[in-house]
Formats: C-alpha cells, structure tokens, sequence
C-alpha cells in the first residue's frame, strides 16, 4: 500500500511538471528558443498567488486565474521588451537574455520575499481525502488533476482550433504562415503570453499542496528541461507523459534513496538522455 | 605580422598598471581587490574560449571551477599533499568531464549545450553535498598554516596577486597565439555560422571539442588557484551557479571572443561588486546578483558584443567629432 502511495503522489505532482512544462515546449518548438526563465515564471506564479490570498482573499480558483492572467501578462512583455529583439540575434544573446533575466527574477524574489520557505494560508484544499486505502492530500489530488485537464486542454487548443493552427503554422514556415494572412509577431507573442501562463497556474496550483522559497524556480527549470527532453521537443502531448513519468521517478527515488537523491537521479537522467536520445523518447530521430 | 610600438602601446601600459598595482596600493583591501579581479579574469578568459571564441554558451563552467578546486584539497586531506599536487589530476578530470558533456551535445544546436552544462553543473553540486569522502556539505579544508613553501600557503596577498598575474599572462598568451592561427579562424567560423563552416570543410565537432577541452582546462587551474588562496571549498563556492554566472557577464560585459574583453570586464565589475557589498554590508550579495541579471539581459538586447564592440563603434564616431570640433574651432580663433 505504501507503494501505490508514493506511485500515487508521484503522479500527481508530475502532473504540474508537465503543466509547466508544456509552456516550455511550446516556445521551444514554435521558435526555437529556450527560456531559461520558465523556472522562474513557475515560481512567481507561487507568489502572485500568495500575495492574492494574503492581500484581498479568494479561494484557489481566484488566485489560480489571478496568478495565469498576472504571468501572461509578463509572458508578453518579456516577448516584447526582450525576446522579440533577440530572436535573430547571436546565439549568446538569445541564451544570455533569458537567462539574465532567471537571475534578475530569482534574487529580486530574495530581496522582497527572503530566502524562507512559505506556505499558503489555509485555502478550502486543507485536509486529506481517503481514497480505498489510500490518503491523499486534497490540494495535491485536485492540484495533479486540474494540472492534467489544463495540460491536455493546451494540447487541444494547439491541434484543434484556428489559433492553434495559426500557432503551428509560424512555427513550421514563418514565411509562408506570412503569406496566409497571419501575423507571426503576434502569434509568437501569443504563445509566450501562453507558456507563461500555463507556468504561473502551474505554480499557483503547487502552492496551495507545497511549500516554496525562491529558489524553487532553478529547480523547477531544470526539471522542465528533462521533461521536455524526455518527452520530445515542441510536443505538448510529449511533455504530458513526460511531467508523469519524472514525478514517477522522483517520488520512488525520494523514497528508496532519501529525499535529497531525487533532484540528483532526474538531472543524471538528463545527461543520459542527451547521449543515447537527444530527441527524447517520443521524438523521432 | 609584426606590429608597431604605437599599436602595442595600450597592451605595455595595461602589463604595466597591472604589474605595478599592489605596490602603489599597498592596502590589505586594495590587493584583496586585486586579486579577486585576476581570478575572475582569469575564470572568464577561459570561459572565453568556448563560449566567446567558439560561441557555445556555457552557463555551466562552475563544474570545472569545482573539480580544480576540490581535487587539491581532497589530496591534501586523504595523503597531506601539498594542494598545487593535485592541480594536474583536477585538469585530468575537467578534460574527462568536458568530453562526458561536449561529445553528446556538440552533435546538436548550442542550446543543447548551454542546457546540459547548466544541468551537469547542478547535479555534481548536489552530489557533492551528500558526498562523505569530499566532506559533503562541510566541505574541503586546506593546510592552515605553511608547511614549506610548496604548500602556496602565504600570509599577504602580494605572492597570490603576481602569482595570479603570471597565469592570466599566460592564458591570454595561449588566447592570442590560437587567435592567429588556423584553430581560432575554425573558432570564428563556427561561430558565425556551423552550417556554412562545416561546409567549408571545417572539422565543425573536433574544434568545438578542443575548445570545449582547453576552456576546461583552463578554468579548473582557476579553481585551484582560487582554493590555494582560501585554503576552503564547499559545494557552493566551488559548483554553484553563481561561479558560472560571473564568468559568463564578466567576459560579456567586456566582449564574448575578444582577447581583452573579460580584462575589461573583471575590471569593471570586481569593484563595482566589492563597492554593493562594502555599501550594503552583508546583504548586498544578493543585490550584487540582481545588478548582475540586469546588466546581462541589457548586454543581450543591446550590446551582445560588449563594451569592447560598441567602443570600437564608438570611438571612429567619437574622433570624428572631435576632429571636426578642432576645425570649427581653426577657423574661429
């Protein structure tokens, strides 16, 4: 029963690494382009939910949604102030960009928020629900499942709608998507405005069953880097059954070799995959 | 190609400054700064060789920082060796480390690179705080006091400053000697375009590797000249992240590929970093790294050459003006 426990947990916060990961993906496969910041998004979302919560109240719904508008919004900006201008720059520009900016967002969250841990105050998600034998945390078992349906609703809105086309269309032939009427400034900056989002509910939705402090948001980074590597880059579905699988592992890790082991087995899977399969494990090679 | 005293000029005043410094300011606090800037221009020269020459983004160096300043120590506690012993074996394994990185990623694009480097870099720091046999996340300690002078273990700071000095001379010796040869054109076209160097015939993967090897190399002697001085290393001061970032905006901020660009850099940012720390006392580290993340998301939108590129814009603009200044003036007077 302990088993199906950790399997269970594990799962479940796998399930908001493929959230946040997704966004990950979807720049890195519309424009290729890494953001080294994705961590750092996930991280503010956590914040802008406390901040909602502490400052004028509300439920996890409105702080969840405050917390993917708020992110949304930056994602835009950074694609306009920043993004935009590197793109078609050197190759040390567009890694230096994001990555500056990681660094910028991390210890400005230092500075305001300190280096302590903090947890929500208790939202409706408090106690723990008995499911057969097992017990789960209500915040962890409605955080893994709206993580699910979000992620899968992304994947519909990229496969099934006009602006999903209009996303995918930039990504394969910008030129060609230009002769088709659409605008792939726009687009592009759409799918930042996107990935941000999907990173800042994610970590709105880890808040309300973890506790954070700012340097989550290297963490969180890293791992959205082994999710999308696993799961294939550009591939939303990919990431979706990756962010499952390295919560998988991190739990069982955690629990046979101790907590601190668990950061250390992902990242040596990361290495590991880059030699033998580079273009992940859904990815064609 | 033989240059002319006048074009070396800059070159002989800046050996000159340097060398002269710790004796015309003889102050504890002064030296300290002037050791701490040879490190970190010494760290991001040999950052400079990958990532500025060869343009593959390392954000992930602090793993050869480490290993130079980690096997040192670890000599020095298992057998009581002299820590400069165990410089050798620290290179040995910065090399083997940068082929287990390079050889899998230099097949993809750069941001392959700068992710897995990032990420190798964490996963050793990790590691090496639950290692017993490093000392986990104590860490390593160096001879406390000199048994002999082979244990580099001085009470000033002038010995570190010309030791430190002698280095950075020689890595920017070997920088400008690969400059001018075949390998530093390799270098340059990698990085101006794989694609079209490889289809010059450039042996695209081995070059990037060899620069990859050298930069490791390099940059593993400045974690064991680090550790000489301090005599300690713990996880963080050897792998963190941190160490990788100033390596990365000290040669930016100066100018990625340039031979002077990380002397310029270091120049700069070494006082302006001890300046936020002395102004904000204990806490201005983490403003120090605030003003870093600023200073690099600016170098990236505006000036990815660095300050070396935009003075060579600026200056023929700047002579210009002055120039034509003096003749408005003639004419006047």
């Amino acid at each position: 029963m302990i088993y199906l426990q950790v399997i269970v947990g594990g799962l479940l916060l796998g399930a908001v690494y493929a959230l946040f990961s997704s966004g990950l993906t979807l720049i890195w496969g519309m424009m290729n382009f890494i953001n080294f910041a994705h961590g750092e998004f996930v991280m503010l979302g956590m914040y802008v939910a406390f901040l909602v919560v502490v400052w004028l109240g509300g439920g996890p719904p409105v702080f969840s949604i405050a917390a993917a508008l708020a992110l949304f919004v930056l994602g835009v900006g950074v694609y306009l102030a920043l993004v935009r201008h590197v793109i078609r720059g050197p190759m040390l520009a567009q890694i230096l960009s994001t990555f500056g900016l990681a660094l910028l967002l991390r210890y400005t969250a230092f500075w305001i928020f300190s280096a302590n841990f903090v947890t929500l105050p208790q939202t409706s998600l408090a106690g723990t629900i008995k499911l057969g034998g097992l017990f789960l945390p209500t915040a962890q078992l409605v955080t893994g499942i709206v993580a699910i349906a979000l992620t899968l609703a992304l994947h519909l809105l990229l496969t099934r709608t006009t602006v999903g086309s209009k996303l995918l269309a930039v990504a394969e032939d910008r030129a060609a998507a230009m002769l088709m009427g659409i605008r792939p400034d726009r687009m592009q900056m759409l799918a930042w405005g996107l990935s941000a989002g999907a990173a800042g509910i994610a970590g709105a939705l880890m808040a309300t069953a973890y506790p954070w402090s700012p340097s989550v948001g290297e963490t969180f980074g890293l791992i959205a880097f082994v999710v999308v590597a696993l799961g294939g880059f550009g591939s939303v579905l990919g990431s979706l059954y990756a962010g499952l699988i390295i919560g998988l592992i991190q739990a069982i890790s955690a629990f046979w070799l101790g907590a601190i082991y668990k950061d250390i087995v992902v990242y040596a899977l990361f290495v590991a995959l880059l030699w033998f399969r580079p273009q992940g494990l859904m990815g064609k090679a | 190609m033989k240059r002319s005293l006048p074009a070396r000029l800059p070159v002989v005043l800046l050996a000159a400054a340097l060398l002269l410094y710790p004796l015309i300011f003889t102050g504890a606090f002064y030296r300290d700064i002037g050791v701490t800037f040879l490190l970190a221009a010494i760290s991001a020269s040999a950052w400079n060789i990958v990532g500025g020459y060869a343009g593959q983004v390392s954000v992930g160096h602090s793993m050869f920082f480490g290993l130079g300043a980690y096997t040192p120590l670890l000599f020095y506690s298992l057998w009581g060796w002299p820590p400069m012993a165990g410089i050798p074996a620290g290179i040995a394994l910065s090399i083997a480390l940068a082929l287990v990185v390079g050889l899998p990623t230099f097949r993809l694009t750069g941001h392959y690179f700068s992710m897995a480097t990032i990420a190798v870099a964490e996963l050793i720091r990790i590691f090496t705080g639950t290692w017993d046999f490093v000392g986990a996340a104590i860490g390593l300690q160096g001879p406390a006091t000199a048994r002999g002078w082979w244990d580099l273990t001085f009470r000033g700071e002038l010995p570190y400053y010309y030791l430190f000095l002698a280095v950075l001379a020689v890595l920017l010796a070997v920088t400008s000697v690969i400059e001018r040869r075949r390998f530093g054109l390799y270098l340059r076209a990698i990085k101006a375009s794989e694609r079209a160097a490889r289809s010059l015939g450039v042996p695209v993967r081995r070059t990037k590797m060899k620069a990859l090897v050298l930069s490791a190399a390099f940059t593993s002697i400045a974690g064991s000249l680090y550790v000489i001085k301090t005599g300690f290393i713990d996880p963080d001061s050897g792998f963190g992240i941190l160490i990788s970032v100033q390596m990365v905006i000290v040669a930016a901020l100066g100018g990625a590929g340039t031979l002077f660009g990380p002397l310029i850099g270091a120049l700069i940012l070494i006082p302006l970093q001890s300046a936020t720390n002395t102004w904000f006392g204990g806490g201005g580290s983490g403003l120090t790294y605030i003003l870093y993340g600023g200073i690099i998301v600016l170098i990236a939108r505006f000036e990815p050459g660095g300050l070396f590129e935009l003075w060579q814009r600026l200056a023929p603009v700047l002579r210009n003006a002055f120039r034509n200044r003096r003749q408005v003036w003639g004419r006047h007077v």
